[in-house]
């Protein structure tokens, strides 16, 4: 990352040595104790009862129906919101316009508002008492206390992730290369895969990882829209919250251990690609 | 739309014309598709506010209960992000500047926060600091201090959900920095803090307010791990996200679409002037 | 593009329609909080035994959540074929929002719709180090009590029913004495959760205050579950008769073709099969005969009041007067009271 910074030239105008030392330290404490103490919570508790609970948790019918409804929510939001990240992506860091502000303010949305309130939304249009509700009621279709419902709101609440990741890399990297290819005689897509697509590999795989991690963990939401039918409407976080309430903690940990493996495999492949991409950064930087 | 308009006609423009294509295509699909996500059952949940009427909407806005715990998720989201504002800062600096052994993971651990669920992280938080778990029993005898189930809980849940957002908005800007003017300062006979907070910090101060503005967003509307450690009594220690679930379990549709309303546009509010904040730094310094 | 989200959301219905083989259909049932471990044993219970007219077997799918809060999911469009909550007034909403349960469901079954009842105890911990054993002893200062809110769970207003039914007779009816000791009980709450269970985790796994308020069937549960001799029943003078009703929800069941499931379902409930678990899970079973006499030993016979007695004027007054917006329940809570 700054390996155009020689150390020594640090040590010349930074701080003292036992500065540093106590910067580093209270970091890592702050880090430690925030960040890193809940995480080994939920492994200790996770084994707290023994490795016959553990499985016993993992395998239960609810958490393998919860498994599979969470990855087929993620299945689905991931792919489409990618589709929608590139494009918005393309829009707004390829070309100027006015109310570009406004469109990256929506885009933004789902980042602060709570959970519940996008939740809500959902109740509201889709609900017994809205107009949508029981139209398509009628027609069969079950959107709200159904998979669609918790479809939709895992949709709203993570399409910003990958536009957020592309928008900043693509509005850093510029138009040029692309008006070069252009320039040449390459058509639309053709630039677009061959020329800006390799550019931002490594943001986009960052992107979706994310996106993914938070489809896949998604609670406040899919908690007001999804009717807790055990077995049918219950993803991964909701049958975790009902194993902690029905006094099996030690279950709830065991199951929440698999998502926080998740996480921490999300992250360690970040650091992988991480690492990649300073270099093809690094090399970027030399234009 | 790349085509062009009429030389004659003085038209206004509302964009610059580029050679690139594919504007109207990758235009016209974001839009369309922010307004099935995002505008139609946003404009639901307005045209459901707007139909409760001017008064009856600030009657259930000002309900003591109400106004208790948009005071409570907004007070602890504050002190939240100031938190992550200080020890955020403090560590992309580490992580920026130094070099030791472990660097490289405790870059990765800054982004657990995105990429646990928030049960999860509800759950471990509140173990961690109920009266009987590790934290608490910890707290409780060296400072008798009660943590778990408390607004301090809350707070603390926060400052976990909040902590990336300060270090990385303020990482790429500290990574950029020009060190000449740093050079220049100590030559010219700064000492180290002086330089620290004169040169360096004024730069980086738009990407620490846009830290804390996400930061705070982030804090108000959480759910998922604060409900677990919080011990949801009214007028105590009820968040707003959690009132507007007890609102529509109780079938008060009115009040739980109040406040969501509230909550909305305080967020939009906040958002927009994140993203002035960032246009503007962008100008700046040329990039994000 | 608006093509594809309906065909997507068409396929996704489609493919998760429970259980799509030919020979099985599903009933939904949705239920209070803490009968889950009820309704697991019996569904079992009941799909082994039971098939349809046209010989398919039944699969039960279960949503548990507090009681209010599971009207408000059902008024909302949740499927429910049949429902089993935890007072009569629920189900009463839900027939009078979207009559989808007709309005004198109540009379469809022995026992006003209840198969089982239970009652509201006390669970404290191992010695009874606070010397809990009656209603006065919550309302005390420094006692520290457990029970769950009474706007979204159903046990919680049974418990609120009994604590002001104990009081109103203590009191001679001198309803601002009643209210104050209500409000010194709930002032003594240290958490409220959004359920039974949830409140009986808060009490034996997060360690939080020296009394829990919950059914009767919900503690012996939990000592089931727990360490032996960690915690104690202690039974008040007097309490409430709970009775948790079940009603099918003949708007849903009939549109799915399982009113006739749904009916043979809820009739199960009061067979000598159904009794035998309902009683085997700690409830009071409507029919004790056809229970383990050991199950029926642990019930002590305290005296209850009934939600129908003049103190409290049937489920619809007292709802409306304690906790509805704006009822005496939201009045405990205000600052200055």
């Amino acid at each position: 990352m700054s390996s155009a910074h020689p150390h020594k030239i640090g040590q010349a105008i930074g701080e003292g040595r036992w500065t540093r030392l106590a910067l580093i330290t209270i970091a890592l404490i702050f880090l430690g104790l925030m960040l890193i103490a809940p995480l080994f919570v939920v492994f200790v508790e996770a084994f707290s009862r023994g490795v016959g609970v553990y499985i016993d948790a993992l395998a239960m019918p609810d958490t393998m129906s919860a498994l599979r409804l969470t990855l087929l929510v993620a299945a689905i939001a991931v792919p489409v919101n990618l589709v929608f990240g590139v494009a918005a992506a393309w829009a707004i860091a390829k070309f100027e316009f006015k109310g570009k502000a406004f469109l990256l303010t929506l885009i933004d949305l789902p980042f602060a508002v709570s959970p519940v309130v996008s939740g809500l939304i959902f109740v509201l249009l889709f609900g017994a008492n809205s107009v949508l509700g029981p139209l398509l009621d009628s027609a069969g279709i079950k959107v709200l206390f159904a998979v669609p419902g918790i479809v939709l709101a895992t949709v709203f609440i993570t399409f910003p992730f990958i536009a957020r990741e592309l928008i900043p890399l693509m509005q850093q990297q510029g138009s040029s290369e692309e008006e070069a290819a252009v320039s040449l005689g390459a058509g639309g897509w053709r630039t677009f895969f061959q020329v800006t697509l390799p550019n931002v590999k490594w943001g986009l795989l960052y992107g979706v990882l994310l996106c993914n991690a938070r489809a896949m963990g998604e609670f406040g939401a899919v908690t007001v829209v999804s009717g807790n039918i055990r077995g049918v409407t219950t993803t991964l976080p909701l049958h975790i919250e009902i194993l902690y309430n029905d006094n099996k903690a030690a279950a709830a940990f065991a199951v929440a251990s698999l998502l926080a493996l998740l996480a921490l495999v999300t992250l360690a492949v970040k650091t992988v690609l991480e690492a990649r991409f300073a270099n093809s950064h690094a090399a970027q930087r030399r234009h | 739309m790349t085509t062009a308009a009429p030389d004659g006609a003085r038209k206004l423009r509302w964009r610059r014309r580029s050679v690139l294509p594919g504007f109207g295509l990758s235009l016209g699909y974001t839009i369309a598709y922010l307004s099935l996500v995002v505008l139609i059952p946003l404009a639901g949940l307005g045209i459901r506010s707007a139909s409760l009427g001017w008064n009856e909407f600030w009657a259930i806005a000002l309900d003591p209960r109400v106004v208790s715990a948009l005071q409570l998720s907004f007070g602890a989201a504050m002190i939240a992000a100031i938190v992550n504002t200080i020890f955020g800062v403090l560590v992309a600096w580490v992580l920026v500047r130094y070099r030791f052994p472990g660097r490289r993971w405790l870059d990765a651990a800054v982004d657990l926060p995105f990429a646990l669920p928030t049960a999860v992280a509800g759950i471990a938080l509140a173990t961690l600091y109920a009266p009987n778990g590790p934290f608490g029993v910890f707290l409780m005898s060296w400072f008798g201090v009660k943590v778990g189930f408390t607004s301090i809980g809350v707070t603390l849940a926060l400052i976990f959900v909040g902590l990336p957002f300060v270090v990385r908005t303020v990482q790429p800007v500290l990574e950029e920095i020009d060190r000449e003017t740093e050079e220049a300062s100590a030559t010219l006979g700064a000492g180290r803090l002086r330089t620290a907070t004169r040169v360096i910090l004024p730069a980086m101060f738009p990407a620490i307010l846009t830290g804390f503005a996400l930061s705070f967003a982030r804090g108000v509307g959480e759910y998922g791990s604060v409900i677990f450690i919080a011990s949801n009594l009214p007028y105590k220690s009820e968040i707003a996200p959690l009132l507007i679930v007890i609102k529509l379990e109780e079938h008060n549709y009115a009040g739980a679409t109040a406040i969501a309303t509230i909550m909305l546009v305080i967020a939009f509010a906040m958002l927009f002037v994140i993203n002035i904040l960032q246009a503007w730094s962008r100008k700046w310094f040329g990039h994000e | 593009m608006r093509g594809i989200l309906v065909a997507l959301v068409a396929l996704l219905t489609l493919a998760t329609s429970g259980g799509c083989s030919a020979n099985e259909v599903t009933l939904l049932n949705v239920s209070y909080d803490p009968t889950a471990e009820l309704y697991e044993d019996f569904n079992t219970a009941f799909s082994a035994g039971y098939m349809t007219a046209d010989g398919k077997t039944v699969t039960v799918n279960m949503s548990h959540g507090g009681s209010g809060k599971q009207a408000r999911a059902v008024i909302d469009g949740l499927g429910a074929h049949v429902v089993t909550l935890a007072l009569q007034y629920d189900i009463d909403v839900i027939a009078k929002e979207t009559g989808k349960i007709p309005a004198d469901w109540r009379s469809k079954l022995p026992g006003n719709s209840s198969p089982y009842s239970s009652t509201i105890v006390f669970m404290v911990r191992k010695g009874n180090p606070k010397a809990i054993q009656d209603w006065p002893d919550l309302a005390k200062p420094g006692v520290s009590v457990v029970t769950p809110n009474p706007k979204t769970s159903g046990g919680a207003r049974w418990n609120y029913l009994a604590a002001w039914g104990y009081a109103s007779r203590a009191f001679a009816g001198d309803e601002t004495k009643v209210r104050d000791f209500v409000g010194a009980i709930y002032k003594n709450a240290a958490k409220l959760d959004s359920g039974a269970r949830g409140s009986t985790t808060t009490f034996t796994q997060q360690g939080i205050g020296d009394v829990l308020v919950t059914w009767e069937n919900e503690a012996y549960s939990s000592l089931a579950e727990l360490e032996p001799g960690d915690y104690e029943i202690v039974y008040p003078s007097l309490s409430i008769k709970a009775e948790p009703p079940v009603a099918v929800v003949s708007g849903n069941a009939e549109k799915d073709g399982m009113q006739q499931v749904a009916e043979d379902y809820l009739k199960h409930l009061y067979s000598p099969e159904g009794q035998k678990i309902v009683a085997k899970h700690y409830y009071r079973p409507y029919d004790p005969t056809a229970a383990d006499p050991k199950d029926i030993e642990r019930f002590k016979q305290i005296e209850m009041l009934s939600v129908d007695d003049p103190v409290f004027g049937g489920w619809a007054q007292a709802q409306a007067k304690h906790f509805d917006a704006s009822g005496l329940f939201d009045l405990i809570y205000q600052p200055g009271k």
